[in-house]
């Protein structure tokens, strides 16, 4: 961890159990004493908001794994067994489906903030390389979780994704057939992927651990991108971040309840109600919200392979991203080229999201395609030639310098010396 | 500046509702593992007394568990009402191990009981088996009488008696 | 095996493109209704849940199955025929002489063979064909989806429901069904639809008096599928509720706590 230990055992009981397991020294220096930049704002409260999502959703899946049957036979039933008979079923079911699209948010938001504030930078490339893991988990095993129910949905969800595998050269028909152990998805691929569904939260849960010893090494980022200088620019984890935290995540929790209780289905769709079958495929088939962004990228290529290598290079391109900005200033707030760039990047990103969920024709079509080549030209032409090119507006010299120096300006970054022109 | 109080009592207002919040929400997911809607709609069943000949003894499930239903010869049932009660571990005549029908009447006769060992759950032997022509259970060797009295072995309790009635004559609902 | 990755391989690749023919298809959206159990307060009108089952019974019943509901179901708390002197919908008289109205199959017996028996408050709604072959056979190769969970599989859920039921018109000019059998929707996607108009004036009965117009029995018959489609709406939206209260009330504790510790900080 970053700096000495501050943990001083006072009772008896407390030396004999340090000098032997020393746990309540490691949760103090990591949960409670951690020194945090104090100017971290709300974009930063999602990691705490995710870690607690992680919890609802494993303990939610414990829960529902104890009513769910995986045969083909029976799993649509089961579900409806869950929300009909299961004494708080219902609620347990929406929340744990909810859940999923409630991480993804967290999720895409954190990034974006990573993204913002330059949080992938030295020295925090692993840091970003494992939350990069994360979210590839993440995303198996909401995959997976769909595909549970065994609606239409689900069921044709399935084919189409492990039909992606398909695309590969020579081995690709060993591959799908390999995944659905048989030669169409059927009751084994439903077994399997239960199995798998349950076990990667747990893979997630040690990776976030992970992630967080990675954090604590070099400690958090900050929104001027300056590092930590001295104990002026920190505050103690606790009470400053984890009340802070705590607040952002019960307004998080609230958008949840909303959806929870007010519109369970409305991040879903009606065809999942319909019991999946084999022989007809639902006219419009599409992925959840959170997975539209690449589903339009696999689109927008007209070759399957090229679609297909699109679309997990998309995911891949984030690995060596932070080999890849050429800047010496970490946050965007500094960066008055790039930061146009970025709210660009957001828009295409959102728009790709859109495209995804529309047929890929007319307008559509050509949009998905322009995002997509600016998607990734962000990241390999725009990063490293704007980093090169660029004069960064003057950095403070301290995160405590920063707050004296916002105090009676107008607010604002632009308020200071105007960029020259280059 | 607000004095210290009002600082506490945030403090502990906030704390409070959190982990009453925290609790409540703890409910739901006890109460999920309790028995579902489906599950105890299945709660009771019906006997239909008329199959089970003299001497015959006929094993229903009801509730995932094995009840018995004896149809006892005279024989068996002068044996348990021959046992002086104040001697037996767990006290009862052959009387109140039945239940009387609408009119108030019994049908010694009939006996019904849950199929289940007092001792650790094993089911027991019937045919007239064990020392006593009644039923033993070969895990630990627990001797029941024709009533259903335990009265050697480990088990503490006679062979219990599920709630039912007699809906008429010949058919009983249990549960 | 070749061939069946092949099939696989073509579903998959018609899958990715089949959109794009559906789109052309244009559909009629169906009218925007106001229903009793809308909106985060709404719940479900109890009269016209008993006669939307009454409906369901008389008429829809006949081809639809409604395979994971259960008679219990229909007096358990905020089902049609709740009552609270029976917590328990399995000790509910009327739910019980509901269920006795039916003949379900049982066994086996001793001998191993099936019997007939009165239904009990157990059982589910029995389905009118044995299995699915024999719903498409006996309905000209259409099958009559289950009505479980209809108004959430469908996309314009309950308002699509409604409109279905009473949107039958003559075809336009020029337009033909594609195979005999058929009969021309307004809201139904290509138009062209299996089920006969079933809702004619008068089609039921109502024992509470009601005027039985083809417009009332749909607005009942969708207000009970939309209960039964989601049997704890009620239950969700009073809970959701309390949560939220609950929620806003310590995020504003929390916000003031976050206050008093940031204090004497800058930042």
């Amino acid at each position: 961890m970053s700096g000495p230990s501050t943990y001083e055992p006072k009772t008896g009981i407390e030396k004999w159990l340090d000098s032997r397991l020393p746990i309540v020294r490691f949760s103090q220096d990591t949960m409670i004493n951690f020194p945090t930049p104090k100017n971290l704002n709300y974009w930063y409260t999602f990691g705490g908001i995710l870690s607690l999502i992680l919890v609802v959703q494993i303990v939610t899946g414990i829960v529902l794994a104890m009513h769910y049957v995986a045969h083909v036979d029976y799993a649509f039933e089961s579900v409806q067994r869950i929300r009909r008979d299961v004494p708080w079923g219902w609620m347990i079911q929406y929340i744990h489906a909810n859940g999923a699209s409630m991480f993804f948010l967290a999720v895409y938001l954190h990034m974006f903030r990573g993204l913002y504030y330059g949080s992938y930078k030295a020295p925090r490339e692993i840091l970003w390389i494992l939350g990069v893991v994360i979210f590839l988990l993440m995303m198996a095993t909401a995959f997976m979780g769909y595909v549970l129910p065994w609606g239409q949905m689900s069921y044709w969800g399935a084919v189409v994704i492990t039909n992606l595998f398909g695309a590969l050269p020579i081995i690709g028909e060993t591959i799908t057939t390999w995944l659905w152990g048989g030669f169409s998805v059927d009751n084994p691929t439903l077994n399997r992927f239960f199995s798998l569904h349950y076990l990667l939260p747990f893979a997630i849960a040690g990776v976030v651990a992970l992630h967080v010893w990675a954090l604590h090494v070099p400690g958090n980022n900050n929104p001027t991108g300056v590092s930590v200088k001295s104990g002026k620019d920190t505050v103690p984890f606790h009470p400053y971040y984890t009340v802070k935290d705590g607040f952002a995540l019960l307004l998080f929790f609230i958008l949840f309840a909303v959806f929870v209780f007010y519109m369970p289905d409305i991040l879903g769709h009606a065809d999942n109600y319909i019991p999946a079958d084999p022989l007809v495929t639902p006219s419009h088939i599409v992925p959840e919200w959170y997975f539209l962004p690449f589903y339009a990228i696999l689109r927008a290529i007209p070759d399957k392979l090229m679609g297909v290598l699109a679309m997990f290079a998309s995911i891949g391109v984030l690995f060596i991203l932070p080999w890849l900005d050429t800047s010496r200033v970490r946050s965007m707030r500094y960066r008055p080229v790039m930061r146009w760039f970025f709210l660009i990047f957001v828009g295409a990103c959102l728009l790709l999201g859109y495209c995804g969920g529309q047929n890929p024709e007319g307008w559509v079509l050509h949009a998905s395609r322009l995002a997509t080549v600016y998607y990734f030209a962000y990241f390999l032409l725009i990063l490293p030639i704007v980093g090169l090119i660029e004069t960064p507006k003057p950095r403070p010299a301290s995160i405590a310098d920063s707050i004296h120096g916002d105090r009676g300006k107008p607010r604002s970054d632009t308020a200071a010396t105007p960029a020259p022109a280059e | 500046m607000s004095e210290p109080s009002r600082r506490d009592f945030i403090y502990i207002a906030a704390g409070a509702a959190a982990a009453a919040g925290g609790a409540l929400t703890l409910w739901p997911f006890i109460d999920q593992m309790n028995p579902a809607a489906d599950t105890l709609a299945l709660a009771s069943t019906e006997v239909d007394l008329s199959q089970v000949t003299e001497g015959q003894q006929i094993t229903v499930m009801w509730r995932g568990k094995p009840v018995f239903v004896r149809h006892r010869t005279p024989a068996e049932i002068e044996e348990a009402r021959s046992v002086d009660v104040s001697g037996l571990r767990d006290p009862a005549t052959d009387q109140e191990r039945l239940v009387p029908l609408s009119g108030g009447e019994y049908q010694p006769q009939f006996l019904i009981m849950v199929g289940i060992c007092t001792h650790l759950g094993c089911v027991p032997l019937g045919n007239r088996s064990g020392d006593y022509d009644g039923w033993f259970c070969p895990c630990h060797g627990s001797h029941y009488d024709t009533a259903g009295r335990i009265r050697k072995g480990p088990a503490p309790k006679n062979l219990e008696v599920p709630g039912y009635e007699y809906l008429s004559d010949t058919v009983v609902k249990i549960g | 095996m070749k061939s069946d990755m092949m099939r696989v391989f073509l579903i998959a690749v018609a899958l990715l493109t089949s959109t794009t023919a559906i789109a052309a298809e244009e559909e009629v959206h169906a009218p925007n209704q106001d229903w009793s159990f809308e909106g985060p307060f709404g719940v479900f009108d109890r009269a016209s849940l008993q006669r939307g089952y009454q409906v369901y019974r008389e008429v829809c019943a006949a081809c639809h199955s409604m395979d994971y509901m259960y008679f219990r179901m229909l007096g358990q708390e905020g089902g049609p025929f709740h009552d609270e002197d029976y917590p328990n919908p399995n000790d509910n008289p009327v739910i019980k002489a509901l269920s006795a109205e039916f003949q379900i199959e049982d066994g086996p017996d001793d001998l191993g063979d099936m019997f007939m028996r009165p239904g009990q408050t157990s059982d589910r709604f029995p389905a009118p064909y044995p299995n699915d072959n024999a719903a498409r056979a006996a309905n000209g190769g259409a099958h009559p989806p289950d009505l479980s969970v209809i108004v959430k599989a469908r996309g314009g859920g309950a308002d699509y429901l409604d409109a279905l039921l009473t949107g039958y018109k003559d075809a336009p000019e020029g337009e033909e069904p594609p195979r005999a059998g058929l009969y021309y929707n307004e809201y139904f996607a290509g138009h062209w639809i299996a089920m006969p108009p079933q809702l004619t004036e008068g089609r039921v009965t109502y024992e509470d008096g009601t005027e039985a117009t083809p417009e009332q029995m749909a607005e009942d018959v969708t207000t009970f599928l939309a209960w039964a489609s989601e049997p704890h709406m009620e239950t969700r939206k009073r809970m959701g509720f309390g949560v939220i209260i609950f929620l806003i009330i310590l995020s504003g504790l929390t916000f003031l706590a976050y206050k008093e510790v940031w204090r004497d900080v800058e930042h």
